[in-house]
């Protein structure tokens, strides 16, 4: 016995006992928060919630709890995370497929582009906002209204499209990272197969890369939907409607929006006490869509893992 | 490249079909190959032997010009593959490496079925219809002494194969696309003795239609299943001879202390 009592702890590890305790202390409070939080919006906005309020177009004055919806408000949050989508997932991989695949490592440029994106997302939203108001709506827009020769601004005003293309390239460093991530972790040994095949280096990314790439492209793309789906600074000059009597038709019709119409019920109502079970609501629908937007992307995600790890 | 009549190579009884002629390679400021001169027969199994860093397999990928892919290689002097200088300035990669096929040390499988594997470069050089991909496929495979493990289950996962039978697999995809020269960079170094039998019995069998060039660390591999060996030191080729000449009677001091193990 004597030999074992060699291994045997002879003191208390205090310093161990304490750092695993503060680690988890620190876990545990961030996990209270968030539970403090979605417990208050889920109590409270529950009971407002009903199949009338997500399913009706309100009247001009929202703020009457008894006649409100905000059924205009999901179908413009969702359409605009949508078009969203459809501009920043093709070119933020093609910008990170030329960076990759393309630009000269470590030369200037590449270092200068890749400081450009690092930049770009660190970059305040509502800055994004003016960006989309000054570029896509005073330059582009007015522009095509210009050559269309239409008598009344069509494509120069706040829009749909505007707003969308505006969180688009907000979103764009997160999908240009991921990307790039998930191409730099395809083994080498794969792309030299292709390449020995005698396949060109843009046959070998179509057909052996990027198919390997699209888990971690579609992680890019779940981040992008995550983080656009509940701004509401870059859509404000770019394409929101404070009030809308019908859903937009067009691209380049105004919306309303969740994140905003939370906004606009918070600071504009007539009567808090009344407002305050539709804004509990309102933020509750919010987060739930935030929510099924990301299972859909999660879900397509997986499918597409399985697919890969099956066959290909 | 045209196939053009080749002189008869001094070493060997096959024709010649491989010059490489004061061949240098530089990564950077440093000399990986210097001044390398060899003559590599047809439809022989030719083996690089040497100590790690000699250079052996870096001379191995000159020959499809895989070395293009790296930043910073100059390459001086020249190879040529049937009396062609694959370096000349008209020379099309694709074509080179469609002639040149590579097999790794690594196997490297693509995560598609297994027939997708073989059907790969196929699919890439001429749209070829199913049954004459099928049939292509079976060849290959049938070839790398593989069809009879996996003729049942073509469409499943490549990645669902052994290491060994992964990288027969490779060895099919390569062939597949008829070359005539295949390299191979240690094809058995991660695998476990059987297997490795089975890829040097293979190999035999395909140098009556293949020209081979293969990389070994193995002495006694190179001894088993090549016509001829180089040996190689620091970037300088020492000795290049029958593989018997090799292993039993070496002129070179440096050859003999290495194949009798005494170092690398």
């Amino acid at each position: 016995m004597s030999a074992r009592k060699h291994f045997r702890a002879e003191k208390f590890d205090f310093t161990s006992f304490f750092f695993t305790g503060l680690t988890g202390l620190a876990t545990l409070f961030i996990l209270a928060i968030l539970a403090v939080i979605l417990l208050n919006i889920l109590i409270n906005g529950w009971s407002s919630l009903s199949w009338h309020f997500v399913s009706t177009i309100p009247k001009k004055d929202f703020f009457d709890a008894n006649t409100t919806g905000v059924l205009p408000m999901i179908v413009g949050t969702t359409i605009r995370v949508f078009v969203m989508t459809i501009f920043v997932l093709p070119v933020g991989v093609i910008t990170a497929i030329y960076l990759t695949e393309y630009a000269p490592n470590n030369s200037l440029v590449t270092k200068f582009i890749r400081a450009a994106v690092n930049n770009l997302a660190g970059v305040p939203s509502i800055v994004f906002g003016l960006f989309g108001l000054g570029f896509f709506i005073n330059f582009v827009g007015k522009n095509i209204d210009t050559i269309l020769h239409n008598p009344s601004a069509v494509w120069g005003q706040p829009a749909l499209i505007w707003a969308s293309l505006t969180l688009a390239i907000m979103t764009m460093p997160v999908v240009i990272v991921a990307t790039e991530e998930s191409l730099k972790a395809i083994p080498p040994g794969l792309r030299e197969a292709s390449l020995a095949l005698g396949a060109t280096k843009l046959e070998t990314i179509l057909r052996v890369v990027l198919p390997q790439a699209l888990p971690g492209i579609m992680t890019g793309g779940i981040l992008a939907v995550s983080r656009a789906a509940g701004e509401v600074a870059p859509i404000l000059f770019t394409g929101v409607a404070y009030y809308m009597a019908s859903l937009p038709h067009h691209v380049t019709d105004q919306f309303m929006d969740l994140g905003y119409h939370v906004f606009v019920l918070s600071t504009q109502s007539p009567n808090i006490e009344q407002t305050r079970p539709i804004l509990y609501a309102t933020v509750l629908v919010l987060l739930m869509l935030t929510f099924a937007l990301n299972i859909v992307a999660i879900v397509i995600r997986a499918r597409v893992r399985k697919k890969l790890r099956a066959l290909g | 490249m045209p196939k053009l009549n080749v002189p008869e190579a001094k070493t060997s009884g096959s024709a010649a079909l491989i010059h490489i002629e004061a061949l240098s390679l530089h990564y950077g400021a440093s000399k990986a190959l210097k001044d390398i001169s060899l003559t590599l027969g047809e439809r022989v199994v030719t083996a690089f032997i040497g100590p790690s860093g000699c250079g052996k397999s870096t001379l191995l990928r000159c020959l499809n010009r895989m070395n293009d892919l790296i930043d910073n290689v100059r390459i001086e002097g020249g190879v040529k593959i049937g009396g062609h200088n694959i370096y000349s300035s008209d020379v099309d990669v694709i074509e080179l490496r469609k002639r040149v096929g590579m097999v790794f040390q690594k196997s490297n499988p693509f995560p598609k079925s297994i027939y997708e594997n073989v059907a790969y470069g196929l699919r890439l050089h001429s749209s070829q219809n199913k049954s004459e991909l099928d049939g292509v496929v079976e060849q290959s495979l049938r070839s790398a002494a593989l069809w009879d493990e996996v003729k049942d289950r073509l469409h499943s996962s490549a990645l669902g194969l052994s290491g060994g039978q992964q990288q027969r697999l490779c060895i099919a995809r390569a062939i597949a696309i008829k070359p005539e020269i295949i390299l191979m960079d240690e094809p058995a170094s991660a695998l476990d003795p059987l297997a490795t039998a089975r890829i040097e019995e293979l190999i035999l069998e395909l140098k009556k239609d293949f020209t081979i060039v293969i990389v070994t660390h193995n002495m006694q591999q190179a001894a088993r299943i090549s016509d001829f060996t180089a040996f190689f030191y620091i970037g300088e080729l020492i000795e290049f001879d029958s593989t018997t000449k090799i292993f039993t009677n070496p002129a070179k001091k440096q050859t003999e202390d290495y194949v009798t193990g005494r170092f690398g």
